[in-house]
Protein backbone atom coordinates (compact mmCIF):
# COMPACT_ATOMS: atom_id res chain seq x y z
CA UNK A 1 0.00 0.00 0.00
CA UNK A 2 1.30 3.61 -0.91
CA UNK A 3 1.45 6.45 1.03
CA UNK A 4 -0.52 8.20 -0.72
CA UNK A 5 -4.00 5.84 -0.35
CA UNK A 6 -2.49 5.31 3.32
CA UNK A 7 -3.09 9.04 3.87
CA UNK A 8 -6.27 8.94 1.74
CA UNK A 9 -7.42 6.28 3.97
CA UNK A 10 -6.52 8.23 6.96
CA UNK A 11 -8.26 11.51 5.83
CA UNK A 12 -11.37 9.30 4.86
CA UNK A 13 -11.64 7.77 8.13
CA UNK A 14 -10.98 11.43 10.01
CA UNK A 15 -13.43 12.54 7.73
CA UNK A 16 -16.06 10.19 8.72
CA UNK A 17 -15.53 10.50 12.53
CA UNK A 18 -15.43 13.99 12.73
CA UNK A 19 -18.60 13.79 10.87
CA UNK A 20 -20.54 11.72 13.18
CA UNK A 21 -18.90 13.56 16.14
CA UNK A 22 -20.79 16.98 15.07
CA UNK A 23 -24.06 14.58 14.15
CA UNK A 24 -23.61 13.95 17.62
CA UNK A 25 -23.27 17.01 18.63
CA UNK A 26 -26.28 18.56 17.18
CA UNK A 27 -28.44 15.98 18.66
CA UNK A 28 -26.84 16.16 21.94
CA UNK A 29 -27.35 20.20 21.73
CA UNK A 30 -31.05 19.52 20.36
CA UNK A 31 -31.87 17.41 23.44
CA UNK A 32 -30.40 20.10 26.16
CA UNK A 33 -33.28 21.96 28.09
CA UNK A 34 -30.95 24.97 28.33
CA UNK A 35 -30.44 25.42 24.83
CA UNK A 36 -34.23 24.64 24.00
CA UNK A 37 -35.49 27.53 26.38
CA UNK A 38 -33.14 30.26 24.37
CA UNK A 39 -34.30 28.79 21.04
CA UNK A 40 -37.85 28.43 21.94
CA UNK A 41 -37.34 32.61 22.86
CA UNK A 42 -37.63 33.57 19.26
CA UNK A 43 -41.42 32.62 19.48
CA UNK A 44 -41.46 35.75 21.69
CA UNK A 45 -40.17 38.07 19.23
CA UNK A 46 -41.93 36.41 16.16
CA UNK A 47 -45.14 37.42 18.33
CA UNK A 48 -44.57 40.72 19.72
CA UNK A 49 -42.69 41.95 16.25
CA UNK A 50 -45.62 40.33 13.67
CA UNK A 51 -48.31 41.63 16.00
CA UNK A 52 -46.44 45.21 16.02
CA UNK A 53 -46.34 45.47 12.55
CA UNK A 54 -49.67 44.15 12.47
CA UNK A 55 -52.67 45.73 11.55
CA UNK A 56 -55.27 44.17 14.15
CA UNK A 57 -57.77 43.95 10.97
CA UNK A 58 -54.88 43.46 8.60
CA UNK A 59 -56.23 40.90 6.54
CA UNK A 60 -55.24 37.83 5.05
CA UNK A 61 -55.24 37.41 0.93
CA UNK A 62 -58.37 36.47 -0.72
CA UNK A 63 -58.28 34.93 -3.72
CA UNK A 64 -61.07 34.31 -6.57
CA UNK A 65 -63.25 30.92 -7.43
CA UNK A 66 -60.46 29.90 -9.87
CA UNK A 67 -58.01 29.57 -7.62
CA UNK A 68 -60.08 27.07 -5.19
CA UNK A 69 -57.71 23.63 -4.85
CA UNK A 70 -60.00 20.44 -6.51
CA UNK A 71 -56.98 18.49 -4.19
CA UNK A 72 -57.37 19.93 -0.77
CA UNK A 73 -55.69 18.18 1.45
CA UNK A 74 -57.22 16.84 4.91
CA UNK A 75 -54.76 16.53 7.93
CA UNK A 76 -54.49 15.58 11.22
CA UNK A 77 -57.69 13.62 12.23
CA UNK A 78 -59.68 13.03 8.62
CA UNK A 79 -62.24 10.43 10.71
CA UNK A 80 -62.16 10.36 13.87
CA UNK A 81 -63.29 7.38 15.85
CA UNK A 82 -64.20 8.60 19.16
CA UNK A 83 -67.73 7.05 20.09
CA UNK A 84 -69.27 10.09 20.98
CA UNK A 85 -68.47 11.80 17.84
CA UNK A 86 -69.41 8.92 15.39
CA UNK A 87 -73.03 8.62 17.10
CA UNK A 88 -73.16 12.74 16.17
CA UNK A 89 -71.89 12.07 13.21
CA UNK A 90 -74.15 8.86 12.51
CA UNK A 91 -77.42 11.25 13.24
CA UNK A 92 -76.08 13.41 10.85
CA UNK A 93 -74.75 16.52 13.69
CA UNK A 94 -79.30 17.25 14.67
CA UNK A 95 -77.77 16.41 18.21
CA UNK A 96 -74.60 18.42 17.89
CA UNK A 97 -74.31 21.73 20.12
CA UNK A 98 -71.61 24.05 20.51
CA UNK A 99 -71.31 25.14 24.30
CA UNK A 100 -69.43 28.19 24.66
CA UNK A 101 -68.77 28.65 28.64
CA UNK A 102 -65.59 30.05 30.55
CA UNK A 103 -65.55 33.15 31.64
CA UNK A 104 -68.54 34.45 30.20
CA UNK A 105 -71.95 36.46 31.81
CA UNK A 106 -74.24 34.54 29.36
CA UNK A 107 -73.18 30.24 28.37
CA UNK A 108 -74.68 29.15 24.83
CA UNK A 109 -75.30 25.88 23.51
CA UNK A 110 -76.17 26.50 19.68
CA UNK A 111 -77.26 24.06 17.28
CA UNK A 112 -75.78 24.53 13.73
CA UNK A 113 -79.12 26.09 12.31
CA UNK A 114 -78.37 28.39 15.52
CA UNK A 115 -74.64 29.14 14.36
CA UNK A 116 -76.01 29.78 10.58
CA UNK A 117 -78.26 32.56 11.77
CA UNK A 118 -75.59 34.43 13.43
CA UNK A 119 -73.45 37.64 11.70
CA UNK A 120 -71.65 34.88 8.47
CA UNK A 121 -68.99 35.44 6.13
CA UNK A 122 -67.77 33.86 3.38
CA UNK A 123 -63.35 33.70 2.63
CA UNK A 124 -61.84 32.17 -0.32
CA UNK A 125 -58.39 32.03 1.42
CA UNK A 126 -55.28 30.10 1.70
CA UNK A 127 -54.49 27.09 4.11
CA UNK A 128 -50.44 26.92 5.09
CA UNK A 129 -49.88 23.66 6.80
CA UNK A 130 -46.75 23.48 9.23
CA UNK A 131 -45.28 21.17 6.73
CA UNK A 132 -44.88 23.74 4.03
CA UNK A 133 -47.99 23.01 1.69
CA UNK A 134 -50.72 24.90 1.09
CA UNK A 135 -54.62 24.71 -0.62
CA UNK A 136 -57.15 27.18 -1.22
CA UNK A 137 -60.50 26.79 -0.08
CA UNK A 138 -64.03 28.57 0.52
CA UNK A 139 -65.09 28.95 4.12
CA UNK A 140 -68.77 30.33 5.15
CA UNK A 141 -69.19 30.60 8.99
CA UNK A 142 -70.09 32.21 11.85
CA UNK A 143 -68.36 35.15 12.55
CA UNK A 144 -66.49 35.05 16.12
CA UNK A 145 -66.09 38.28 17.40
CA UNK A 146 -70.38 39.13 17.39
CA UNK A 147 -70.90 35.16 18.98
CA UNK A 148 -68.77 36.21 21.69
CA UNK A 149 -70.18 39.64 22.33
CA UNK A 150 -73.63 37.77 22.48
CA UNK A 151 -72.22 35.13 24.97
CA UNK A 152 -70.39 38.47 26.89
CA UNK A 153 -67.06 37.75 27.89
CA UNK A 154 -66.36 38.73 31.51
CA UNK A 155 -63.00 41.27 32.12
CA UNK A 156 -60.55 38.33 32.77
CA UNK A 157 -61.04 36.30 29.52
CA UNK A 158 -57.80 36.51 27.88
CA UNK A 159 -57.77 33.17 25.70
CA UNK A 160 -60.81 31.37 23.76
CA UNK A 161 -60.11 27.45 24.23
CA UNK A 162 -61.48 25.29 21.42
CA UNK A 163 -61.85 21.38 22.48
CA UNK A 164 -62.76 19.09 19.85
CA UNK A 165 -64.43 15.83 19.32
CA UNK A 166 -61.50 13.83 18.03
CA UNK A 167 -58.28 12.35 20.07
CA UNK A 168 -55.42 12.29 17.39
CA UNK A 169 -52.91 10.37 19.89
CA UNK A 170 -54.79 7.52 22.53
CA UNK A 171 -53.77 8.50 25.89
CA UNK A 172 -54.89 7.03 28.93
CA UNK A 173 -55.50 10.59 30.80
CA UNK A 174 -57.20 12.18 27.98
CA UNK A 175 -54.28 14.58 26.77
CA UNK A 176 -54.37 12.84 22.72
CA UNK A 177 -57.99 14.80 22.92
CA UNK A 178 -57.02 17.28 19.80
CA UNK A 179 -57.45 21.21 21.12
CA UNK A 180 -56.72 24.61 20.29
CA UNK A 181 -56.25 28.29 21.69
CA UNK A 182 -56.40 31.54 20.24
CA UNK A 183 -55.76 34.90 22.03
CA UNK A 184 -58.67 37.82 21.56
CA UNK A 185 -56.82 40.00 18.94
CA UNK A 186 -57.23 37.06 16.47
CA UNK A 187 -60.90 36.12 18.19
CA UNK A 188 -62.28 39.44 16.65
CA UNK A 189 -60.24 39.43 13.66
CA UNK A 190 -62.83 40.26 10.92
CA UNK A 191 -61.94 36.57 9.16
CA UNK A 192 -61.74 34.62 12.25
CA UNK A 193 -65.08 32.48 11.65
CA UNK A 194 -66.80 29.25 12.82
CA UNK A 195 -66.96 27.46 9.27
CA UNK A 196 -69.43 25.14 8.54
CA UNK A 197 -69.36 25.14 5.12
CA UNK A 198 -66.67 24.43 2.41
CA UNK A 199 -66.77 25.30 -0.83
CA UNK A 200 -70.32 25.98 -0.95
CA UNK A 201 -71.29 22.59 0.40
CA UNK A 202 -71.69 21.60 4.41
CA UNK A 203 -68.50 20.84 6.15
CA UNK A 204 -67.22 17.23 5.19
CA UNK A 205 -65.95 14.86 7.85
CA UNK A 206 -62.55 14.89 6.71
CA UNK A 207 -62.17 18.49 7.24
CA UNK A 208 -63.91 19.09 10.58
CA UNK A 209 -67.97 18.38 10.41
CA UNK A 210 -70.12 20.00 11.62
CA UNK A 211 -67.54 22.74 12.53
CA UNK A 212 -64.13 23.68 12.57
CA UNK A 213 -62.56 27.03 13.23
CA UNK A 214 -60.71 29.28 10.39
CA UNK A 215 -58.01 32.03 12.11
CA UNK A 216 -56.56 32.77 8.35
CA UNK A 217 -52.88 34.67 9.70
CA UNK A 218 -51.90 31.19 11.24
CA UNK A 219 -51.11 27.83 10.45
CA UNK A 220 -53.11 24.75 9.68
CA UNK A 221 -52.52 23.19 13.47
CA UNK A 222 -54.37 26.50 14.62
CA UNK A 223 -57.68 25.56 12.76
CA UNK A 224 -59.25 23.58 15.08
CA UNK A 225 -61.67 20.65 13.62
CA UNK A 226 -64.95 18.81 15.10
CA UNK A 227 -65.50 21.95 17.47
CA UNK A 228 -67.89 20.95 20.67
CA UNK A 229 -66.67 24.03 23.27
CA UNK A 230 -65.46 27.21 23.08
CA UNK A 231 -64.26 28.05 26.89
CA UNK A 232 -63.07 31.83 27.37
CA UNK A 233 -60.08 31.24 29.86
CA UNK A 234 -57.89 33.93 31.80
CA UNK A 235 -54.63 31.28 30.95
CA UNK A 236 -54.64 27.26 29.67
CA UNK A 237 -51.89 26.25 31.83
CA UNK A 238 -54.45 23.54 33.09
CA UNK A 239 -55.44 22.25 30.57
CA UNK A 240 -54.23 19.47 28.49
CA UNK A 241 -50.80 19.53 29.22
CA UNK A 242 -50.37 23.17 29.56
CA UNK A 243 -49.45 24.79 26.35
CA UNK A 244 -52.36 25.83 24.83
CA UNK A 245 -52.89 22.98 21.56
CA UNK A 246 -52.32 19.45 21.09
CA UNK A 247 -49.62 19.79 18.82
CA UNK A 248 -48.20 22.91 21.55
CA UNK A 249 -48.20 20.06 23.83
CA UNK A 250 -45.76 18.54 21.28
CA UNK A 251 -43.40 21.13 21.01
CA UNK A 252 -44.93 23.07 18.27
CA UNK A 253 -45.04 27.19 18.73
CA UNK A 254 -48.10 28.24 20.50
CA UNK A 255 -48.16 31.62 17.98
CA UNK A 256 -48.18 30.00 14.68
CA UNK A 257 -48.01 33.51 12.50
CA UNK A 258 -44.91 31.84 10.84
CA UNK B 1 21.43 28.14 0.51
CA UNK B 2 22.69 31.19 -1.46
CA UNK B 3 21.43 29.34 -4.76
CA UNK B 4 17.84 30.32 -4.07
CA UNK B 5 16.22 32.98 -5.54
CA UNK B 6 15.46 36.46 -3.35
CA UNK B 7 12.58 35.54 -1.10
CA UNK B 8 9.51 38.01 -1.92
CA UNK B 9 8.77 40.69 0.37
CA UNK B 10 5.39 39.39 2.64
CA UNK B 11 3.85 42.42 3.73
CA UNK B 12 1.43 42.50 6.56
CA UNK B 13 -1.99 44.70 5.59
CA UNK B 14 -5.03 45.17 7.00
CA UNK B 15 -8.17 43.89 4.96
CA UNK B 16 -10.93 43.15 7.19
CA UNK B 17 -12.76 45.50 9.96
CA UNK B 18 -13.49 44.28 13.23
CA UNK B 19 -17.23 44.11 12.13
CA UNK B 20 -16.47 42.58 9.15
CA UNK B 21 -14.79 39.53 11.11
CA UNK B 22 -17.41 39.37 13.59
CA UNK B 23 -20.49 39.21 11.76
CA UNK B 24 -18.81 37.01 9.08
CA UNK B 25 -18.20 34.20 12.12
CA UNK B 26 -21.96 34.63 13.28
CA UNK B 27 -23.20 34.37 9.61
CA UNK B 28 -21.08 31.12 9.60
CA UNK B 29 -23.22 29.79 12.63
CA UNK B 30 -26.77 31.25 11.40
CA UNK B 31 -26.16 29.70 8.00
CA UNK B 32 -24.90 26.31 9.12
CA UNK B 33 -27.78 26.42 11.63
CA UNK B 34 -30.35 27.62 9.07
CA UNK B 35 -29.36 24.93 6.17
CA UNK B 36 -29.71 21.86 8.52
CA UNK B 37 -32.57 22.83 10.60
CA UNK B 38 -34.45 24.05 6.87
CA UNK B 39 -33.78 20.49 5.29
CA UNK B 40 -35.63 19.53 8.02
CA UNK B 41 -38.37 21.37 7.28
CA UNK B 42 -38.44 20.54 4.09
CA UNK B 43 -38.04 16.92 4.95
CA UNK B 44 -41.73 17.55 6.64
CA UNK B 45 -43.50 18.15 2.92
CA UNK B 46 -40.33 17.09 0.45
CA UNK B 47 -42.17 18.65 -2.08
CA UNK B 48 -42.05 22.10 -4.31
CA UNK B 49 -44.36 23.38 -6.32
CA UNK B 50 -45.36 27.33 -8.53
CA UNK B 51 -47.98 29.65 -7.39
CA UNK B 52 -49.91 30.49 -4.14
CA UNK B 53 -50.94 26.47 -4.06
CA UNK B 54 -49.52 23.25 -3.93
CA UNK B 55 -50.02 21.22 -6.77
CA UNK B 56 -50.07 18.08 -5.45
CA UNK B 57 -50.04 15.66 -8.20
CA UNK B 58 -47.59 17.90 -9.88
CA UNK B 59 -45.00 19.16 -8.34
CA UNK B 60 -41.79 20.07 -9.79
CA UNK B 61 -39.65 18.54 -7.35
CA UNK B 62 -40.19 15.79 -4.94
CA UNK B 63 -37.98 13.06 -3.37
CA UNK B 64 -40.00 9.84 -2.39
CA UNK B 65 -39.76 6.45 -1.62
CA UNK B 66 -40.93 3.71 -4.29
CA UNK B 67 -40.68 0.14 -4.10
CA UNK B 68 -38.80 -1.92 -7.11
CA UNK B 69 -39.36 -5.21 -7.36
CA UNK B 70 -38.96 -5.99 -3.23
CA UNK B 71 -36.46 -3.49 -2.46
CA UNK B 72 -37.51 -0.05 -1.83
CA UNK B 73 -35.47 3.08 -3.29
CA UNK B 74 -35.69 6.47 -2.71
CA UNK B 75 -36.22 9.00 -5.62
CA UNK B 76 -36.27 12.19 -6.76
CA UNK B 77 -38.45 13.82 -9.72
CA UNK B 78 -37.45 16.71 -11.38
CA UNK B 79 -39.81 18.63 -13.93
CA UNK B 80 -41.26 15.02 -14.43
CA UNK B 81 -38.08 13.07 -14.88
CA UNK B 82 -37.25 10.35 -12.43
CA UNK B 83 -33.49 9.67 -11.04
CA UNK B 84 -32.89 7.15 -8.33
CA UNK B 85 -30.85 8.49 -5.32
CA UNK B 86 -31.68 5.75 -3.13
CA UNK B 87 -28.88 6.45 0.03
CA UNK B 88 -29.41 10.47 -0.09
CA UNK B 89 -32.36 11.48 -1.44
CA UNK B 90 -35.95 10.04 -0.97
CA UNK B 91 -34.58 7.03 1.12
CA UNK B 92 -31.64 6.75 3.02
CA UNK B 93 -30.41 5.57 7.07
CA UNK B 94 -27.99 3.70 8.41
CA UNK B 95 -28.48 -0.54 7.07
CA UNK B 96 -31.35 -2.35 8.22
CA UNK B 97 -32.69 1.33 9.90
CA UNK B 98 -33.87 2.83 6.62
CA UNK B 99 -36.16 5.30 5.52
CA UNK B 100 -38.43 7.36 3.68
CA UNK B 101 -37.07 11.07 3.94
CA UNK B 102 -36.29 13.54 1.89
CA UNK B 103 -33.03 14.75 2.85
CA UNK B 104 -30.57 12.37 4.82
CA UNK B 105 -29.73 12.54 8.63
CA UNK B 106 -26.55 13.86 8.25
CA UNK B 107 -28.12 17.29 6.51
CA UNK B 108 -30.86 18.18 9.17
CA UNK B 109 -30.61 18.68 12.59
CA UNK B 110 -31.93 16.80 14.37
CA UNK B 111 -30.89 14.23 12.42
CA UNK B 112 -33.90 12.44 13.47
CA UNK B 113 -37.02 13.66 12.28
CA UNK B 114 -38.56 16.69 13.98
CA UNK B 115 -40.31 19.10 12.61
CA UNK B 116 -41.23 21.00 15.93
CA UNK B 117 -37.66 20.80 16.61
CA UNK B 118 -36.60 21.80 13.21
CA UNK B 119 -38.63 25.25 13.09
CA UNK B 120 -36.60 26.32 16.86
CA UNK B 121 -33.64 25.90 15.26
CA UNK B 122 -34.79 27.59 12.34
CA UNK B 123 -36.53 30.87 13.60
CA UNK B 124 -33.86 31.32 16.27
CA UNK B 125 -31.27 31.33 13.83
CA UNK B 126 -33.24 33.72 11.04
CA UNK B 127 -33.76 36.18 14.14
CA UNK B 128 -30.25 36.14 14.48
CA UNK B 129 -29.23 35.99 10.70
CA UNK B 130 -30.99 39.11 10.31
CA UNK B 131 -29.73 41.07 13.11
CA UNK B 132 -26.13 40.40 11.89
CA UNK B 133 -27.11 40.96 8.63
CA UNK B 134 -28.30 44.69 9.28
CA UNK B 135 -25.57 45.36 11.62
CA UNK B 136 -23.32 44.36 8.39
CA UNK B 137 -25.16 46.13 5.91
CA UNK B 138 -25.55 49.22 8.00
CA UNK B 139 -21.77 49.56 8.64
CA UNK B 140 -20.91 48.12 4.99
CA UNK B 141 -22.98 51.36 3.38
CA UNK B 142 -22.32 53.87 5.77
CA UNK B 143 -18.64 53.00 6.48
CA UNK B 144 -17.59 52.35 2.76
CA UNK B 145 -16.79 49.23 2.89
CA UNK B 146 -19.06 48.02 0.34
CA UNK B 147 -18.34 51.07 -1.76
CA UNK B 148 -14.14 50.91 -1.38
CA UNK B 149 -13.62 47.19 -1.13
CA UNK B 150 -16.45 45.65 -2.76
CA UNK B 151 -17.80 47.82 -5.63
CA UNK B 152 -16.05 46.82 -8.69
CA UNK B 153 -13.61 49.92 -10.25
CA UNK B 154 -13.65 50.53 -13.56
CA UNK B 155 -10.66 49.25 -14.88
CA UNK B 156 -11.66 45.91 -13.43
CA UNK B 157 -15.26 45.72 -15.45
CA UNK B 158 -13.67 45.75 -18.86
CA UNK B 159 -14.23 42.49 -20.46
CA UNK B 160 -10.70 42.01 -21.11
CA UNK B 161 -9.76 42.44 -17.40
CA UNK B 162 -13.39 39.86 -16.91
CA UNK B 163 -11.70 37.60 -19.39
CA UNK B 164 -8.64 37.46 -17.46
CA UNK B 165 -9.42 36.83 -14.59
CA UNK B 166 -11.67 34.45 -15.63
CA UNK B 167 -8.81 32.22 -17.38
CA UNK B 168 -6.41 32.99 -14.11
CA UNK B 169 -8.59 31.78 -11.80
CA UNK B 170 -9.57 28.48 -14.08
CA UNK B 171 -5.46 27.87 -13.75
CA UNK B 172 -5.26 28.32 -10.06
CA UNK B 173 -3.47 31.22 -10.41
CA UNK B 174 -4.21 34.27 -7.88
CA UNK B 175 -3.41 37.92 -7.96
CA UNK B 176 -0.26 39.02 -5.98
CA UNK B 177 1.58 41.89 -5.60
CA UNK B 178 -0.13 45.82 -5.27
CA UNK B 179 -3.26 43.10 -7.76
CA UNK B 180 -4.01 41.38 -3.81
CA UNK B 181 -4.44 44.48 -1.88
CA UNK B 182 -7.89 44.62 -3.54
CA UNK B 183 -10.40 42.09 -4.15
CA UNK B 184 -10.47 40.93 -7.96
CA UNK B 185 -13.59 41.12 -9.56
CA UNK B 186 -15.11 37.83 -9.62
CA UNK B 187 -15.01 37.76 -6.17
CA UNK B 188 -16.00 40.98 -5.94
CA UNK B 189 -19.00 39.59 -8.19
CA UNK B 190 -19.75 36.52 -6.06
CA UNK B 191 -19.60 38.86 -2.48
CA UNK B 192 -21.63 41.32 -3.90
CA UNK B 193 -24.21 38.36 -5.50
CA UNK B 194 -24.88 37.00 -2.33
CA UNK B 195 -24.91 40.25 0.10
CA UNK B 196 -27.16 41.94 -2.05
CA UNK B 197 -29.51 39.03 -3.89
CA UNK B 198 -28.93 35.86 -2.37
CA UNK B 199 -29.14 36.48 1.28
CA UNK B 200 -31.68 39.34 1.66
CA UNK B 201 -33.76 37.45 -0.92
CA UNK B 202 -33.39 34.16 1.57
CA UNK B 203 -35.38 36.48 3.78
CA UNK B 204 -38.05 37.91 1.65
CA UNK B 205 -38.83 34.57 0.78
CA UNK B 206 -38.74 33.16 3.87
CA UNK B 207 -41.49 36.06 5.52
CA UNK B 208 -43.44 35.26 2.16
CA UNK B 209 -44.15 32.01 3.64
CA UNK B 210 -45.67 33.39 7.21
CA UNK B 211 -49.36 33.88 6.87
CA UNK B 212 -48.80 36.37 9.73
CA UNK B 213 -46.34 38.30 7.82
CA UNK B 214 -48.40 38.14 4.57
CA UNK B 215 -51.18 39.89 6.46
CA UNK B 216 -48.57 42.95 6.85
CA UNK B 217 -46.97 42.86 3.63
CA UNK B 218 -49.47 41.08 0.64
CA UNK B 219 -47.20 42.59 -2.17
CA UNK B 220 -44.24 40.41 -1.51
CA UNK B 221 -47.09 37.51 -2.42
CA UNK B 222 -46.94 39.14 -5.87
CA UNK B 223 -43.83 40.11 -5.94
CA UNK B 224 -42.56 36.46 -5.24
CA UNK B 225 -45.27 34.62 -7.23
CA UNK B 226 -47.30 33.48 -4.05
CA UNK B 227 -46.28 31.28 -1.31
CA UNK B 228 -45.32 28.01 -2.52
CA UNK B 229 -43.04 30.07 -5.16
CA UNK B 230 -41.64 31.84 -2.20
CA UNK B 231 -41.09 27.94 -1.40
CA UNK B 232 -39.18 27.31 -4.22
CA UNK B 233 -37.42 30.20 -4.49
CA UNK B 234 -36.27 30.14 -0.84
CA UNK B 235 -34.80 26.59 -1.91
CA UNK B 236 -33.10 27.25 -5.35
CA UNK B 237 -31.64 30.94 -3.43
CA UNK B 238 -30.45 28.52 -0.42
CA UNK B 239 -28.79 26.03 -2.74
CA UNK B 240 -27.07 28.70 -4.73
CA UNK B 241 -25.72 29.82 -0.95
CA UNK B 242 -24.67 26.17 -0.60
CA UNK B 243 -22.76 26.70 -3.91
CA UNK B 244 -21.07 29.47 -3.08
CA UNK B 245 -20.02 28.55 -0.24
CA UNK B 246 -18.50 25.63 -1.45
CA UNK B 247 -16.73 27.35 -4.16
CA UNK B 248 -15.78 30.26 -1.39
CA UNK B 249 -14.16 27.14 0.77
CA UNK B 250 -12.25 25.98 -2.86
CA UNK B 251 -11.11 29.53 -2.75
CA UNK B 252 -10.02 29.58 0.38
CA UNK B 253 -7.84 26.31 0.49
CA UNK B 254 -6.25 27.40 -2.68
CA UNK B 255 -5.37 30.78 -2.51
CA UNK B 256 -3.90 30.02 1.31
CA UNK B 257 -5.72 28.65 3.95
CA UNK B 258 -3.85 30.05 6.39
CA UNK B 259 -3.09 33.65 5.00
CA UNK B 260 -7.06 33.65 5.06
CA UNK B 261 -8.07 32.31 7.76
CA UNK B 262 -5.93 34.96 9.91
CA UNK B 263 -7.46 37.69 8.13
CA UNK B 264 -10.94 37.00 9.09
CA UNK B 265 -9.43 36.64 12.33
CA UNK B 266 -6.85 38.93 13.03
CA UNK B 267 -7.90 41.13 9.68
CA UNK B 268 -4.02 40.90 8.81
CA UNK B 269 -3.29 39.62 5.25
CA UNK B 270 0.20 39.35 3.70
CA UNK B 271 0.78 40.16 0.32
CA UNK B 272 3.84 38.98 -1.38
CA UNK B 273 5.77 42.20 -3.37
CA UNK B 274 7.89 40.67 -5.67
CA UNK B 275 11.29 42.46 -6.17
CA UNK B 276 11.37 44.16 -2.84
CA UNK B 277 13.99 40.97 -1.18
CA UNK B 278 14.82 41.86 2.14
Amino acid sequence: MSAETDRRGWLKAAGASLATLWLAACDKLNGNAGVQRTLAKAEGLSLRTQRALQNRTALAREFGEADISPDFRANGSINPSDEDYRALAAGGFADWRLVVDGLVERPLSLSLDALRALPGRTQITRHDCVEGWSSIGKWTGARLGPLLDRAGLKPRARFIVLHCADSLEQTLDGTGRYYESIDLVDAYHPQTILAYDMNGAPLKVAHGAPLRLRVERQLGYKHAKYLMRLEAVEDFAGIGRGKGGFWEDRGYEWYAGI
Amino acid sequence: MSEKPPKPAKVLVYRHGLVTRITHWLNVVAISFLLLSGLQIFNAHPALYWGAKSTFAEPWLAMTAATKGKAIIGVTSLAGRKVETTGVLGYSGKAGREEARGFPAWATIPTFRSLADGRRWHFFFAWLFVANGLVYLFVAIFGGHLGRDLWPRKDQLSPRHVLHEIVTHAQLKFPKGEEARRYNVLQKGAYLGVILVLLPLMVGTGLTMSPGFNAVAPWMLDLFGGRQSARTIHFISASLIVLFILVHLAMVVLSGLWNNVRSMITGRYAIEVEGAGR
